[in-house]
């Protein structure tokens, strides 16, 4: 965006504009330092972590290995994350199994008072979970669903799909009318039109939203904490919240399970910082 | 059904038959000093935390709308906070960054020769808002930086061609032009942190300074309080402060999308 920017620039190549620069290096440096230092801890040594600051020390993976085995009566890693695969992965699913449509008939072929239908959505997310909680509490109790995945795969898709309708719309919003046109006197039928014309275009968006109901569900506590809290539907935020333990060291443990913890959606996130900020502002930036 | 449970006066366990109180939880609500310290709590938390966020992420912006060497690496590092689970944040910074002794924070305090300060204990509110500014400033930088990158070039020449300092273009033209971001960026912001309840969980677990209305809904009922009527009283309360929040925020997104044909 910014390297077609032709504006003017104030002050660079000037001093001023060279200690702006390191200015802006330090902020960036800063605010990733509890993050670098996270993963740093997570190769300590617990006495190496329970102790004055340390840059240097000899590094070890003893913890990542310990905190993914089993204990026998408390969660395992490897539950968590298939407690959390699944919990995230149908979720995401089914929020693009309705959002694709439901995008479709707000921006491409509207349909009447789509603006009405598109705040009606968005303003299911102003409500705090915290006013739902105890209704939600009680009917998943009544289905037999509390520390179940299942709760979880429903709550997550209920939660992103305001978000991902109003994202894809904008990446559909985008779709030139004049292609759908061509296509339309080329004989193409509906279908037609929407696999070679349409979804090639917003393809890259579709990946963005996703990716992003990703993210919320993944990183999700709340729910999960109140809904589902053993093991049997326990995701990966509780199970970092279960290395801290009120006996012995704990810090490198921590460090480690949270590192893993967060690992996948930073690396994610780094790869469409763009199309998600979008996503974030509901759409609304360009 | 939560606005039906709360007028009843019901505990799970032990378990108690549903009465019906009418309008007694929500005198309880008005009067109860906790839920008032709540609300309090609440509300300061998230208008600090969305005043620093939106301060710090323009100033960034800022810094960041320049050519520079490294510019998209160093937008990725001041993303990364924004992307890291809120647990993780919470409890990173409670024990790597503010503890007394072995916080990174503390040490650097040490180095200058301040004592060191037990930040989540003895500041817990301001400790954990510190947390969200860490996490919610990116997210503002973001939105921000895009709402610079918009601005018209041709219109920023002709205000140097014309003359105006470079303090006066700021003010004049490119602070109004980023109104509607900052509006978007506060809105958002307020919607999510309001609901805060990940970071106060894993560093106080809700102390007198630091317990929130989300927080204290949770202690009240599946958190081990087991009054479902008296808390939904409360998320009744929540849900009625937030329409209000709504409206004003509907009215800021409906505002952004004049202008785009249907």
């Amino acid at each position: 965006m910014s390297q077609g920017k032709t504006g003017p620039v104030v002050g660079q190549r000037t001093i001023g504009g060279y200690l702006l620069s390191l200015l802006a290096w330090v902020v960036g440096l800063l605010f990733f330092f509890p993050v670098f230092w996270m993963v740093l801890s997570g190769f300590k040594t617990e006495p190496d972590a329970n102790g004055p600051p340390k840059m240097f020390f000899e590094p070890t993976t003893e913890q990542f290995s310990e905190v993914t085995s089993a204990t026998s009566g408390l969660l395992s890693a490897g539950q968590a994350f298939a407690n959390s695969f699944w919990a995230v992965s149908v979720s995401t699913i089914a929020v693009m199994i309705l959002a694709i449509p439901a995008a479709y008939s707000l921006s491409i072929k509207p349909i009447g008072k789509w603006k009405d239908v598109l705040f009606f959505f968005i303003s299911t997310k102003f409500l705090p979970i915290v006013a739902a909680i105890l209704p939600l509490w009680i009917i998943a109790k009544e289905l037999g669903w509390l520390n179940t995945r299942i709760v979880l795969m429903v709550l997550y898709t209920a939660m992103n799909l305001p978000l991902a309708i109003w994202m894809l719309r904008s990446f559909f919003a985008e779709v030139p009318k004049e292609l759908i046109e061509a296509a339309q006197i080329d004989g193409a039928k509906l279908w037609g039109q929407i696999t070679s014309v349409i979804l090639p275009i917003v393809a890259p968006g579709i990946a963005a939203t996703a990716l992003l109901c990703v993210i919320f569900a993944w990183n999700e506590f709340f729910l999960a904490v109140q809904l589902s809290p053993s093991s049997g539907g326990a995701t990966v935020p509780i199970w970092v919240t279960g290395n801290v333990t009120s006996r012995g060291n704990f810090l490198a443990k921590l460090s480690a399970a949270s590192t893993l913890a967060t690992l996948p959606v930073i690396i994610a996130g780094w790869l469409a910082q763009k199309r998600m900020i979008r996503g974030l502002a509901m759409g609304a930036i360009k | 059904m939560s606005l039906y449970y709360s007028f009843t006066k019901w505990t799970v366990t032990p378990p108690t038959p549903r009465t019906w109180t009418g309008i007694g939880n929500y005198t309880d609500a008005f009067t109860n000093i906790f839920f008032r310290r709540a609300a309090v709590t609440s509300i300061v938390m998230t208008v600090t935390a969305v005043v620093l966020s939106v301060l710090l992420g323009t100033l960034i912006a800022l810094l960041l709308d320049r050519k520079f060497f490294g510019q998209g690496f160093v937008r990725t590092l001041i993303l990364t906070p924004f992307l890291i689970m809120p647990v993780v944040a919470g409890l990173v910074w409670k024990n790597q960054m503010f503890s007394a002794a072995f916080g990174v924070l503390n040490w650097v305090l040490n180095q200058v020769g301040i004592e060191s300060i037990e930040f989540a204990t003895k500041y817990p509110r301001w400790a954990i808002v510190g947390v969200l500014v860490w996490q919610w400033t990116p997210f503002m930088m973001l939105i921000i930086l895009a709402g610079l990158q918009g601005q018209s070039s041709s219109v920023l020449e002709a205000a140097k061609v014309d003359g105006a300092s470079p303090r006066a273009t700021f003010f004049q033209i490119t602070l109004p032009h980023l109104r509607p971001y900052i509006e978007l960026g506060v809105l958002l912001g307020s919607i999510y942190l309001i609901q805060v309840f990940d970071h106060i969980f894993v560093m106080t677990g809700g102390g007198p300074q630091s317990t929130n209305i989300p927080l204290f809904v949770y202690q009240r009922s599946i958190g081990g309080g087991w009054r479902f009527g008296s808390a939904s009283a409360f998320s009744i309360v929540v849900v009625v402060a937030t329409i209000i929040l709504a409206t004003f925020g509907l009215r800021v997104l409906s505002g952004l999308l004049e202008g785009e044909e249907a």
